[in-house]
């Protein structure tokens, strides 16, 4: 098996871009990632996309780019599209089929409105038979977590005050402003705990990455700007008793955990930062667990010591997290990977997490999956 | 005026079965393993995998509240608030629903209350055609 490295990342500044394409987006981030790798698009062997809400958007970044013949799929994995993506150009290289791939991911979703598509039947069901709306999904699992622990609406709030404040040092992120605990906690109501402040932001976006074996880094010199990637990991949900009336997402993510843990040789103690998959604000503590970041029960004392503030022990979402960068959906898998890359190569900026090494990025796809990659500068 | 009797009201999920004097809720229970499902047809328990095919199974119309949330917005056009809740089903499933006869407020909430299931015209909600519609409902056993 090779060892596999990020040499060229990129991700576009997420927003609203109502007049471009998926495919213009995504090839936006293409350039940049192939810019930040010096090589160009003849260089691409084989590539992964990944969307949800469009089609064959691979084959069209292309047309817009250069198109050589290559093969391109196109992935679909909910909110783990964009990792899932990453981790068939990872397996692409790491075999010795392919020494430089790309994958890419992209969304364009200006207009969505609330996400998660009412169960059919012949009468509407939502508010019938409760909710199958996102912000109410989370909640729920939210709750869920504060049944067992006792965890406050506040503490579950102050995960957007965190998150907001990093993105105020982070350009790229839509939401660039602080939000103290009482405006989050008076915002609009969604779904109990879940106010307007604790959802994330349906945006455009799209994030790019080169992936080149160990022999093509040192070949072409690329070694001193190289990620090594030591874990790449996928989840589905086992059978467990709720699913899917109540989507798990702790148990795919426990065990996506688990396998990137063993694949890496590391614990959680050697990370020293982790992007995770805030959709929700209420998602995030129980990410904390899910991802060994600590034990039982003990998210809440987690975000009231600022223990994943940047500063903290272990930083959590230094970019923002999705609640401040938004959440393009097929974007996100990848450009949690690029947030991580800044921080190894220490081009982080005011949010730098100080002498970064080793980092964790973590994605849950409801239906249900979960993907984590661990990444360390090389 | 006419006299064209109202249709008879159908089932708003297929669990739930209208065949008898009152609606009752009907499950397939794994043969081999006993996990119980909602859906009417299954190829394979997904739990066990076990191909030896399913009974149907009439729970308990008892269960606990596992979690729920109070929507205040939901999809364009949905009534709110209502609480949306997850209850594990006595001798049954999990089952997802509304919560009613209860606050709207959630430090009035037992978040693990008893709670029974009960059955009601779907909040006036027609099909195209006209046809009202049975739900399950989730209330407070305290409340009685």
């Amino acid at each position: 098996m090779n060892d596999v490295y990020i040499t060229g990342i990129e991700m576009i500044a997420f927003g609203r871009y109502p007049h471009r394409t998926p495919a213009s987006l995504g090839a936006e981030a293409v350039l940049g990632a192939l810019d930040d790798a010096g090589i160009t698009v003849h260089d691409i062997q084989t590539a992964y996309c990944g969307c949800v809400f469009q089609t064959m958007v691979g084959q069209k970044i292309f047309q817009q780019i250069g198109q050589t013949g290559i093969p391109i799929a196109n992935v679909s994995n909910a909110c783990a599209t964009g990792a899932t993506a990453v981790r068939e150009a990872w397996m692409a290289v790491r075999t010795g089929d392919y020494d430089i791939a790309l994958a890419v991911g992209v969304e364009q979703m200006t207009g969505m409105g609330m996400l998660g598509a009412a169960r059919q039947s012949a009468i509407p069901i939502e508010g019938l038979m409760g909710s199958t709306s996102m912000p109410a999904t989370f909640a729920e699992a939210g709750r869920e977590y504060a049944a067992k622990y006792g965890t406050s609406f506040a503490q579950f709030a102050k995960v957007s005050v965190k998150n907001h404040h990093h993105a105020t040092m982070n350009p790229k992120a839509v939401l660039r402003k602080e939000t103290p605990l009482e405006m989050v906690m008076e915002a609009e109501m969604i779904a109990y705990p879940n106010t307007k402040l604790m959802c994330s932001i349906n945006v455009d976006g799209a994030a790019a990455v080169v992936l080149m074996s160990g022999k093509k880094v040192r070949e072409l010199g690329l070694m001193d700007r190289a990620i090594r990637i030591r874990a790449s990991a996928l989840a589905s949900d086992p059978w467990q008793q709720r699913n899917p009336q109540m989507p798990d997402i702790n148990t795919a993510t426990q065990l996506a955990a688990a396998r990137a843990y063993e694949m890496a040789g590391i614990d959680a103690k050697d990370l020293d930062l982790v992007e995770l998959h805030d959709c929700f604000a209420t998602a995030e503590l129980l990410h904390y667990e899910n991802l060994q970041l600590c034990g039982a029960g003990e998210a809440n004392d987690m975000i009231d010591s600022g223990a994943t503030a940047l500063g903290g022990r272990i930083p959590v979402n230094v970019s923002g997290g999705l609640l401040s960068k938004g959440h393009p959906i097929g974007a996100t898998g990848v450009a949690n990977l690029y947030e991580l890359s800044l921080h190894l190569r220490g081009d982080a900026g005011a949010r730098q997490v100080e002498g970064a090494r080793m980092g964790l990025a973590h994605v849950v796809g409801l239906g249900t999956c979960s993907a984590v990659h661990i990444l360390e500068k090389a | 005026m006419t006299d064209t009797p109202l249709p008879s009201p159908l089932p708003a999920a297929s669990y739930i079965q209208l065949d008898g004097p009152e609606p009752r809720l009907s499950f397939l229970k794994c043969r081999s393993c006993g996990t119980m499902f909602l859906e009417p047809e299954r190829l394979a328990c997904a739990r066990c995998g076990s191909r030896d095919g399913f009974d149907a199974h009439e729970p308990r119309y008892e269960g606990t509240l596992h979690s729920y949330s109070i929507v205040h917005r939901s999809f364009p056009g949905t009534a709110v608030p209502f609480i949306s809740a997850v209850v594990d089903i006595d001798d049954g499933p999990s089952l997802k629903g509304n919560l009613r006869g209860v606050p709207f407020d959630a430090d009035q909430i037992d978040g693990a209350m008893r709670v029974r299931i009960v059955f009601d015209d779907a909040l006036g909600r027609r099909d195209a055609d006209g046809n009202a519609y049975i739900s399950h409902f989730f209330e407070p056993l305290a409340a009685d």
